[in-house]
C-alpha cells in the first residue's frame, strides 16, 4: 500500500484527550492531483485528524511525510511554508475586514521585503502584487464583486467562497476543506463540486464531509474513520459497498 | 467667553498627548491581549534617552526621532525577551489574564529602579524647543502657543502615520488579523508572533513620543519616579477605555473628551480635583457605555 511519490503521509496517528481515545492508529496518504475524502459518523475524529496534521492538536504517537520526507508534525505557523492551507469549518473570515483583505491575509507569504521596509511604506508594488493575486483567485470563485464589502456582510455561501479563495491564493500543494458544502443549498453544492474537481490539476485536496452526494462526487479515494480508527479506505464506490462502512452508518456497528 | 475658549484650547492639547499614551494601550492590547504598566516606564525611560541626545546635539528635532525609536526598542525587547516567553509558559486561561498584568506592574518597578541607579536624584530638562508663550490676539493671551501648535502638528502626524500604516500595510493588515484572531490568522499563514512584536514596537514610539512631548510641554523637568509620567499612564489608560480599547480612533476621542474633562475641572472646579475626576469619568463611561464611546457592543473572541 504504502507508496514513496505520497505528497502527504500519515502513519499511526493516535490521540487522546484525557481518558477519551479520539484517534487511533489512523492513517492517510494523499497522491499528487488527488482529492481523498475523511468521512465517518459524527464524533468519529475527522476534525481531530485534520487539527493534527495543522498542528492545531499534537498528537500523542505517529508520523508524518511529506513528498516522502519524515517531517515533524508542524506548527501552525508553519503550515502555509509547506504549501497547506486549510479552510475551516466556522468559515472563520475576520468580520471586521473587507473581502479583499481577507484574502490577502491568505497571500501573506508571498510578501517579499521586510518588516521594516513596510513600515516606511517602500512596499507599494508589493502591495500592489497582493492585491492583484488576491483580485484574480476571487474572480475564480466568482467573488470579484464582494471584493470591498466587509465580510460580516455576506450571505453564507458567498463566506464560502471567500474563505475558499483565502486558502486557494496561498497557491497549496494540499488544500484541506473542512465540510465545504455544509449549510450550502444544492445550486451552491454543485458549483463547489465542480471547483474542487478543477483544482486538482494544480494540487490535491482532503476533504472532510458529511454529504455523501459531494463526496461521491469529488473523491477519488476515502477513508472511513468510526470511533477514531480507520475502518476502510480504497477507492470511492469501493468503499461505499463495504459492508463495514454501511453499518457504521447506519449504526449498528456502534451496537 | 474667553475662559470657556481657553478652557477648550487647553484640554485639546493635553487630550492630544493623553490620545498617544491610549494609542500605546491600545495597540499593546490589540496585539497581545495585555495591558502594559510599564508602559509609562517605557515612556520614561525613552525620554531619559531623548534628554541624553538633546544635551549632546542641542536639538529637540534630533532627540524625538531618536527617543521614538528607543521606545520602540525597548517595548519590542520587552514582548520578545520578556512577555512572549512568560505568555508561552503560562498555563490556563485565568494565569495568562493575570501574569501579565503582575508582570508590567513589576518592569514598571524595574525601569524606574534602573533609572533611579543610573540618574539618581539628578533630574533631566527637556526644554519646549519653540516658545510657550501664548499668542496675544487683540488684548486677549488665547491658551495657544507656538509650542502646543508644535504638540498638535506631532500628533496629528503621528496618528496619521499610524492609521495609514494600519489601514493601508500589509503589515496593518496583519495586525488587524491577528488581534482578531490569532489563531486563524497562524493558519492563513500570518507570522503572528512577529507582527505582536511590530504591534508593540509602535506602541513604544506612540509612548515615548507622548512622554517627550508632556515634559516638554509640562515642567520641563524629567525625574526617576516622576508623578507626571504615573498620572499620563493613568490618564492614558482611562482615554483608551472610554474609546473602547479597541479602535485608534475611539483612542484619540477618548483623549481629547478626558483633556477637556479635565480642564474644565481644572479652570472651574479645583486643581486638586484632577487625579480623582479622571476616575470619575473611568467609572461613568464603565457604568453607561463599558464599550466605550466607539466600541461595539458585540464581544469579541480574545
Amino acid at each position: 500500500m504504502k507508496n514513496n511519490a505520497a505528497l502527504l503521509s500519515v502513519n499511526g496517528l493516535s490521540i487522546s484527550f484525557g481518558g477519551l481515545q479520539a484517534l487511533k492508529d489512523v492513517y492517510l496518504e494523499i497522491q499528487p492531483h488527488e482529492v481523498v475524502g475523511l468521512i465517518g459518523p459524527n464524533g468519529a475524529g475527522k476534525t481531530t485528524a485534520f487539527n493534527a496534521i495543522c498542528g492545531i492538536i499534537k498528537p500523542d504517537k505517529g508520523t508524518l511525510e511529506l513528498r516522502g520526507k519524515n517531517q515533524n508534525w508542524p506548527r501552525t505557523s508553519d503550515l502555509s511554508k509547506l504549501g497547506i492551507a486549510r479552510t475551516l469549518q466556522g468559515v472563520g473570515l475576520f468580520p471586521d475586514l473587507t473581502v479583499l483583505e481577507n484574502v490577502m491575509i491568505g497571500a501573506q507569504k508571498f510578501s517579499r521585503t521586510g518588516i521594516i521596509s513596510a513600515g516606511f511604506g517602500t512596499n507599494t508594488r508589493d502591495e500592489k502584487e497582493l492585491k492583484d493575486r488576491s483580485m484574480s483567485v476571487l474572480e475564480r470563485v466568482y467573488a470579484a464583486g464582494l471584493a470591498h464589502r466587509r465580510a460580516d456582510t455576506l450571505s453564507y455561501p458567498d463566506t464560502k467562497r471567500v474563505a475558499i479563495a483565502r486558502a486557494l491564493v496561498a497557491e497549496p500543494t494540499i488544500l484541506m476543506l473542512d465540510e465545504p458544502a455544509g449549510g450550502l443549498g444544492p445550486q451552491d453544492i454543485e458549483w463547489m463540486n465542480s471547483l474542487i474537481r478543477n483544482l486538482t490539476s494544480q494540487m490535491s485536496v482532503l476533504i472532510v464531509e458529511h454529504h455523501m452526494d459531494v463526496i461521491m462526487s469529488v473523491c477519488d479515494r476515502l477513508y472511513v474513520l468510526n470511533f477514531g480508527e480507520v475502518i476502510a479506505s480504497g477507492a470511492a464506490d469501493v468503499v461505499r459497498r463495504d459492508p463495514a462502512v454501511i453499518a457504521a452508518y447506519l449504526g449498528t456497528g456502534a451496537a | 467667553m474667553m475662559k470657556l475658549f481657553n478652557t477648550i484650547l487647553i484640554g485639546i492639547t493635553s487630550g492630544s498627548i493623553y490620545s498617544l499614551m491610549a494609542i500605546a494601550i491600545v495597540l499593546v492590547w490589540r496585539s497581545t491581549r495585555v495591558i502594559n504598566f510599564a508602559q509609562a516606564g517605557l515612556a520614561l525611560a525613552s525620554s531619559f534617552v531623548g534628554f541624553e541626545v538633546l544635551t549632546r546635539t542641542g536639538s529637540f528635532w534630533i532627540a524625538l526621532p531618536v527617543a521614538l525609536l528607543a521606545g520602540a526598542g525597548m517595548s519590542a525587547f520587552i514582548e520578545y525577551f520578556f512577555l512572549r516567553p512568560l505568555l508561552k509558559r503560562s498555563g490556563d486561561e485565568s494565569q495568562e489574564i493575570f501574569l501579565p498584568i503582575i508582570a508590567t506592574l513589576g518592569l514598571l518597578g524595574v525601569i524606574k529602579a534602573i533609572l533611579s541607579f543610573i540618574y539618581g536624584d539628578q533630574n533631566g530638562t527637556i526644554s519646549p524647543p519653540v516658545s510657550d508663550k501664548d499668542f496675544i490676539v487683540g488684548a486677549n493671551s488665547i491658551s495657544m502657543s507656538p509650542m502646543r501648535v508644535l504638540i498638535l502638528i506631532v500628533v496629528i502626524v503621528l496618528v496619521s502615520s499610524i492609521t495609514w500604516l494600519f489601514q493601508k500595510t500589509s503589515i496593518g493588515l496583519a495586525l488587524r488579523a491577528s488581534s482578531y484572531s490569532p489563531e486563524i490568522s497562524r493558519l492563513a499563514g500570518v507570522r503572528v508572533d512577529l507582527i505582536r512584536t511590530c504591534g508593540w514596537a509602535i506602541s513604544g514610539a506612540a509612548g515615548s513620543a507622548a512622554g517627550m512631548l508632556q515634559t516638554a510641554n509640562g515642567s520641563g523637568s524629567l525625574s526617576p519616579d516622576s508623578l507626571e509620567f504615573s498620572l499620563l499612564l493613568v490618564f492614558g489608560f482611562v482615554a483608551a477605555v472610554i474609546g473602547g480599547l479597541e479602535s485608534l480612533l475611539g483612542a484619540v476621542l477618548g483623549g481629547i473628551t478626558l483633556g477637556i474633562f479635565i480642564s474644565f475641572v481644572l479652570m472651574y472646579v479645583s486643581g486638586s480635583l484632577v487625579f480623582i475626576s479622571a476616575f470619575l469619568i473611568l467609572l461613568l463611561v464603565l457604568y453607561v457605555r463599558p464599550q466605550g464611546i466607539i466600541g461595539k457592543k458585540v464581544g469579541r473572541r480574545a
